[in-house]
This record gives structure tokens, sequence and C-alpha cells, in this order.
């Protein structure tokens, strides 16, 4: 048993065990916190692969942003858990048989070898950020731009579907400014002559 | 080293877990976003792992698009649910029927 055998097990221990628990804790802030150690452990893991840079960005755009995100939403929503957990325990003997039928299967199928060993360590002076950067810029450069599109599709989805017009707030309609023509601020209006006494001339 | 087959066990024991979570928090929208997560995380971890067994860069910049994509829909579906909250006032989701006709 070496260093990197135990710190295997220890943190797949750790990453099933806060998968676990994400699916089973009754309150929702919970299961985040659970995930955001389940996205902590598989960073960890993944920097045995010799994947620093997607294990940093794991905990850094996962822990920092979006389970900030969740963590938000679940706080600011006033949820009846009473009503969210019935039937919990009833879709258990459903959901245990075609999850363990599935595992079984994956593991059946991997137990019987596959190619591929493990892979090397890299050399000492190997830069994984350097080396994805030089591929993404290169070869993955088409999906990386669209990938860009994709996160401003979502910006502004996310913006507009939360966007919410408050009916007492005054704003202004650009659009019917400038399409204002005189007739409709306007109004001549006819007026009877007034009746003035004209004095007559010489009359004093 | 540690063999490419614990990693993938691994991913195939959190990818399973995940399933029955999606099973048991039928009713909870915002369990079902994390457990959907939690499968994103089980695949990209089957990636990294191929990727460090092949010698072959791909499968990080693919798992470099997932995140994306994973972020991307996660705030979605997200403001979905903020959105949802204020009309029905639950996140219940027998409640969300309304296109049943």
């Amino acid at each position: 048993m070496n260093l990197p055998f135990v710190l295997f097990y220890v943190f797949a221990a750790i990453l099933l065990a806060a998968a676990l628990a994400v699916v089973l804790v009754r309150n929702p802030v919970h299961a985040a916190l659970f995930l955001v150690l389940s996205f902590f452990t598989a960073s960890a893991l993944w920097l045995l692969l010799y994947a620093e840079f997607l294990a940093l960005t794991l905990v850094l755009v996962y822990v920092g942003a979006v389970m900030v995100l969740f963590l938000f939403v679940v706080m600011m929503l006033d949820i009846n858990l009473d009503r969210l957990r019935e039937g919990f325990w009833r879709n258990l003997p459903l959901g245990l048989i075609v999850g363990v039928v599935m595992a079984a299967e994956m593991i059946a199928l991997l137990a019987r070898g596959v190619s591929g060993g493990a892979g090397a360590a890299p050399a000492p002076d190997y830069s994984n950020t350097r080396a994805l950067g030089e591929v993404i810029y290169t070869e993955y450069v088409f999906p990386f731009e669209v990938a860009a599109v994709i996160l401003l599709v979502a910006i502004i989805a996310a913006i507009a579907l939360t966007l919410r017009s408050r009916k007492e707030t005054k704003y202004q309609d650009p659009a019917a400014q400038l399409a204002v023509r005189p007739r409709d601020r306007l109004r001549i209006v006819k007026l009877a002559p007034e009746t003035t006494v004209t004095r007559e001339k010489g009359a004093e | 080293m540690i063999p490419l087959q614990h990693y993938l066990v691994l991913g195939a024991l959190l990818f399973a877990i995940s399933v029955i979570g999606i099973f048991m928090n039928r009713k909870n929208l915002i369990v079902l976003l994390m457990a959907i997560e939690l499968m994103l995380l089980a695949v990209n971890m089957n990636f990294i792992a191929f990727s460090h067994a092949l010698n072959d860069l791909s499968g990080q910049v693919f798992v470099f698009f997932i995140l994306t994509v994973a972020a991307a829909e996660s705030a979605i579906g997200l403001a979905i649910l903020v959105a949802l909250f204020r009309n029905f006032r639950s996140i219940h989701v027998d409640d969300l029927r309304r296109l049943k006709g």
C-alpha cells in the first residue's frame, strides 16, 4: 500500500458518503453543503490524476459559483419540507433496484478488464494548464467559442426569467417618447372671441 | 499508480447513487438538480480517468466543456425554479401540471 492508493480510497469513501448524504438528507441546505463536500473530494481525486487545472476549476467554478447560487436559491425559497418528503421512502425499492442493477452491470463490465492500464506520472516540468491551453486554443477553438456563446445565452436567459417589473416602478418608454407628435401634446382650443368693452373715441 | 478500473468503478457507483437520488427525491426539484450535478461529476470522473490512462488531453478538454454547459444548465434551472416559486408558491413537482390540457 503506497500513499496514492490510501489517498484514493479515503477520498473515494468520502465522496460516496457525501453523495449518499446529498440524496438522503432532509434539509436542502444540508444537501447543498454535502454537494460542496463531494465536489471538493472529487477535485482531490482529480489532482491524483494530475488534472490540476480542472481540479482547481471545479473548486472555483462549482464550489465558488454554482453551489453558492444553489445555496442562495435554497435559502430564498420558503419551501414546505413535509410535503416534499412525502413518498420519499416509498420510492426506495424501485430506485434501489434500478441503481443497484445499473451499478452491478457497469462493475461487471469493468471487472472483465479495460484496455489501457494506469497512466504514468508526467514529467516534473510538465504543466497541465499549459498543455490544456495549447489544445483548447488550437484544435478546439471553435467549440471553445461555442461554449462562450452558451454562457452568454445562459446569462441572458437567467436574467430574463427572473426579471420582475414592479408595478409601482416608473420608467421611461423611449419608443413612445420618440413616436410622439405635436398634436398629441398640444391642443389648440378655439375660444369664443372675448367681448371687450371698447371705448369710443372721444368719449371723454 | 491507481489502475483505471478503480476510477471507473467509483464513477459507476457515483452515477448509481445519483440515479437512486432522482428516484427518491421525485417531488423535490432542488434535490433533483443536485442529483443531476452529481451525475455530471461521475461522468467527468470517467473522462479524466480515461484521459490520464490513455495519455490524451481530449478527455480533459471535454470535461472543460461539460463544466461550462453544466454551469449554464444549473443557472437556467435555478432561474426557472425561482420563477416557478414566484407563481405557484411551491416547488412541488406535482403542482406543475399546467400543460396537462
